[in-house]
């Protein structure tokens, strides 16, 4: 490992590493504006100059990589002279838009003039202008304002894979955009906003909102898919103003989708803030005691067995542990947390994880997709697959759906009968899996949530098995799933003991379930427990007024079976409560008291009986066994759930900004605007 | 002519004829499998060709499409060189050099004779579509400073005069002779060779 000295300090560093990061690791604070860890190394800001002995003139750490015996100076007459210069440079065309910059107060561009700016400028021609940007209703551009970083365009060719955005002309002409105007095709545009330093690209709908030392900064997870994404969440006052990714190396990286980062106006539309009770085949607005007495009564009229309950997408673990335990004490098990129908949970916890990890996507040498869109799925985790993809030669198969998942992969087939080729080994891809080191094998909604899905689980099982997938240290089977809350039902076993079925109850508890058929219910008596007045509360008889996932410190179990915790970001509006304290209150008007008084004392009882679910960010890897059937699978091609990724939950679907995006997708025309996602 | 100015109309489509595409496909076949992008210049020179002189957004599309690459990139090249006109363009691209050395041996005179003979201003072009005026940078043909180039042909050694007279044989539709215009081979010596002599008429 090459030993360099930095300001007169030895230190010895991994060969490879730029002198940048070199720097870093020494605890100098290098300015930087185009370097980025993440992106390709583009040496264009030049902001990174650092004295190096025996070398004529500074040099750009960020480009530099390390070398024996170097000796760098990181502070000294020359380098700030030097880096003077270039923020001079940098300054010459950037315009005075700071006070009406919506960056300003987190711009890498002020913070560093700070350091090394000049207090006026000695330019005294004309600045050029350059004409803003569409680059659809996401990003906001203010091009006079950029740098000419590139990282936007690395960014988009690297890592989102569109590469749709460039820098034409050159000198003073050179422009970054579209050429061609147009809204990026990336579920990740959002990224770039992050990525910018300066305020050129900078949050449509987050713009003139409010200054970055308004807001209050709450670190939690995000629910809108299974991947688990850490994310901050913005408010000031009660209102969620942004939301933007935290680093986390196994999880997102420090990306997250956009239906992620801008679906957060949806919590402020549609909201249910009081109870309501439906009265004269009219939803009344009613008290909490008139709620649970409404609730009581039907309740206490029907049979147990006559007493469902299902469990959405976004429901957190602690609340479904809480109505488990309530079904449970009612003398029902008519549980279920799969809302698409998925034939999986019930074996063995293998059977429904991402066992291979979403960081073991990068050991994998040979995928195998069935069934699944993965970049309408979780956009992160394909970028995480594409980071492999660009790493070095993989052999990636898809079958189901053939559409572009930003990077080149063999077609196989749309349905279960090339699955069955592979699993019988007939398929040559069978042999790519065969030689592989590290295979995987990638199932989705669209081949689980079917009839035959145990059957196509069975399938996938032997694929898996048969190719080597399953070692002492590597599991390549994977299941990819759509809701944040599915792993963590599965974990709590929120399934019925037997199968039955919704249209035969007397009384049905949804718990945030929007996305079934409500017709399926037929005359039950429906009560809605959840935050947003969406399909599931129209239908409801008596509602519920619970908290959205910004608004409680909840359990989420991602796809990997990680388990992570929210934190209250601000209160649940007018009169909702937190989840869990609605079941916890309505159990007692139930007479049938749930044992625990505080939240702490859920999760004590919650984690002796899960203990998984106790061990916060750690993936415990899930022994492999029994799963699936080994049934013959029906024909019909795979269908990703999701036709519409920008609204496929109650907060998306009341979002204002994700209309606009399905409308800015879509042309305008309402053909695939469906909002049952 | 990095950006587009003006109003025009895009053609919506663009082709290779069959002729252009065996010259795209031999330029193709120069670099390794997989490396086609690399053609992506010349491919751009031959579509601007075939496209009376400037490269249509259909065009870059199209020779991105043919090259297996982003049209982006196809976008940043063409924007990026000069030589990409991304706008109409005269039937005869007039482009007179204004650097340092023609400027110093009268390159001033040699642009206002241009446009005095072609009734236009600098980046303009003439109503009958025969004729664009642009200032280039340096061409490379500073020992035969003044100079201009019309389409692929040099004009050196230029005067007034001169400049005006190989202006008007083009509007007559006569081709005007290239290179010096004064009595001077190339860009040997003026009043003949003073070196070297031995050799002269050998090579």
């Amino acid at each position: 490992m090459p030993t360099l000295t930095i300001d007169g300090v030895e230190i010895e560093v991994e060969a490879g590493l730029t002198v940048l990061q070199a720097c870093e690791i020494a605890g100098k604070e290098i300015p930087h504006f185009c370097y980025h860890e993440r992106l390709s190394v583009a040496g264009n800001c030049r902001m990174c100059l650092v004295e190096m002995e025996r070398a004529p003139k500074p040099i750009a750490s960020c480009a530099m990589p390390v070398g024996d015996g170097m000796v760098i100076t990181t502070d000294s007459e020359t380098v700030r002279k030097a880096r003077n210069g270039v923020m001079e440079f940098l300054l010459i065309n950037h315009p005075l838009d700071c006070p009406i910059c919506d960056q300003g107060g987190e711009c890498d561009l002020q913070d560093q003039a700070m350091g090394y700016g000049f207090d006026r400028s000695r330019y005294a021609e004309e600045k050029r202008a350059v004409k803003d940007k569409d680059l659809g209703p996401l990003v906001s551009t203010v091009m006079t304002r950029c740098i000419h970083c590139t990282r936007c365009i690395r960014f988009a060719t690297e890592i989102a894979g569109v590469p749709e955005l460039g820098a034409t002309g050159r000198g003073e002409h050179m422009e970054v955009g579209t050429y061609v105007e147009k809204a990026l095709s990336s579920e990740l545009s959002g990224n770039i906003i992050d990525l910018c330093p300066v305020g050129a690209l900078t949050s449509k709908p987050y713009a003139f909102n409010a200054r970055p030392w308004e807001l209050t900064k709450t670190e939690s997870i995000d629910a809108m898919d299974a991947l688990g994404a850490n994310i901050r969440i913005d408010t000031r006052g009660a209102e969620v103003l942004r939301i933007v990714p935290r680093n986390h190396d196994d999880v997102n990286e420090e990306w997250i989708s956009d239906k992620t980062r801008f679906a957060c106006d949806g919590l402020r539309r549609q909201r249910l803030d009081q109870p309501y009770v439906r009265k004269e085949g009219k939803l009344q607005p009613a008290s909490w005691d008139e709620a649970f007495a409404a609730i009581s009564e039907k309740a206490k009229g029907a049979s147990s067995d006559k007493i469902a309950a299902m469990a959405g997408d976004q429901a957190d673990c602690e609340s479904m542990y809480a109505l488990k335990e309530l079904l449970n004490s009612l003398g029902s098990s008519n549980i279920d947390c799969r809302q698409d129908g998925a034939n999986i949970g019930g074996g063995s916890r293998a059977g429904y994880l991402f066992n291979s990890t979403i960081a073991g996507i990068e050991d994998a040498d040979a995928i195998l997709i069935v069934g699944s869109n993965p970049r309408l799925e979780s956009p992160v985790l394909n970028a995480r697959i594409r980071k492999r993809f660009l790493q070095g030669p993989v052999s990636i198969g898809v079958i189901g759906e053939e559409v572009d998942l930003t990077y080149r992969y063999d077609y196989l087939g749309a349905g279960p009968d090339t699955l069955a080729e592979v699993a019988d080994g007939s398929h040559k891809f069978a042999k790519a899996l065969n030689k592989a080191k590290n295979p995987m094998i990638i199932v989705g909604s669209g081949a689980l949530a079917r009839s035959d899905g145990a059957a196509i689980l069975g399938a996938a099982r032997k694929i898996a098995e048969d190719t080597g997938m399953i070692t002492d240290d590597w599991n390549g089977f994977n299941v990819l799933h759509t809701a944040a809350s599915r792993v963590g039902g599965l974990d709590l076993g929120f399934l019925p003991s037997a199968e039955f079925s919704y249209g035969d109850m007397d009384v049905v508890y949804l718990l945030g379930a929007d996305e079934i058929d409500m017709q399926e219910l037929g005359d039950a008596f429906v009560i809605y427990q959840g935050h947003h007045g969406d399909a599931g509360a129209h239908r409801a008889d008596v509602i519920l007024p619970g908290a959205a996932y910004t608004e409680k410190s909840a359990t989420f179990v991602n796809l990997e079976g990680r388990a992570q915790r929210t934190q209250l970001a601000s209160f649940p509006v007018g009169e909702a409560k937190e989840d869990w304290a609605i079941l916890r209150a309505l159990s007692a008007e139930l007479g049938k008291t749930l044992p625990f008084d505080s939240l702490a004392d859920l999760r004590s009882r919650m984690i002796a009986a899960t203990p998984s679910l106790g061990n916060l960010d750690e993936v415990t890897p899930a022994k492999w066994g029994e799963f699936g059937s080994n049934d013959a699978m029906a024909s019909g091609a795979f269908i990703s759930p999701i036709a519409n990724f920008f609204m496929t939950d109650p907060i998306s679907r009341a979002s204002a900004t994700m209309a606009d995006c399905t409308t800015a997708r879509d042309g305008g025309s309402d053909a695939r605007s469906g909002t049952n996602g | 002519m990095s950006t587009q100015v003006g109003n025009f109309e895009q053609p919506a489509e663009f082709a290779f004829t069959s002729e252009v595409m065996k010259m795209a496909k031999a330029h193709i076949a120069k670099y390794p499998k997989g490396r086609q992008a690399s053609a992506v210049m010349p491919l751009l020179d031959l579509a601007q060709r075939q496209h009376e002189g400037w490269l249509p957004r259909a065009a870059m599309d199209y020779v991105a499409d043919l090259l297996d690459m982003p049209r982006m990139i196809a976008y940043e090249v063409a924007t990026f060189y000069t030589m990409y006109n991304l706008a109409p363009i005269g039937k005869h691209h007039v482009q007179v050099c204004t650097n340092l050395p023609c400027w110093l041996r009268g390159s001033d005179k040699i642009v206002d004779a241009a446009k005095r003979n072609l009734g236009i201003e600098m980046g303009g072009s003439t109503d009958d579509g025969m004729f664009t005026l642009s200032e280039m940078e340096c061409l490379g043909a500073c020992v035969n400073a003044p100079m201009m180039q019309i389409n692929d042909d040099y004009f050196e050694d230029l005067d007034e005069t001169s400049t005006e007279s190989i202006l008007t044989e083009l509007k007559h539709g006569q081709q005007p002779k290239t290179g010096s215009q004064i009595a001077r081979k190339t860009c040997e010596p003026i009043g003949g060779l003073t070196s070297l002599k031995s050799n002269a008429g050998k090579n």
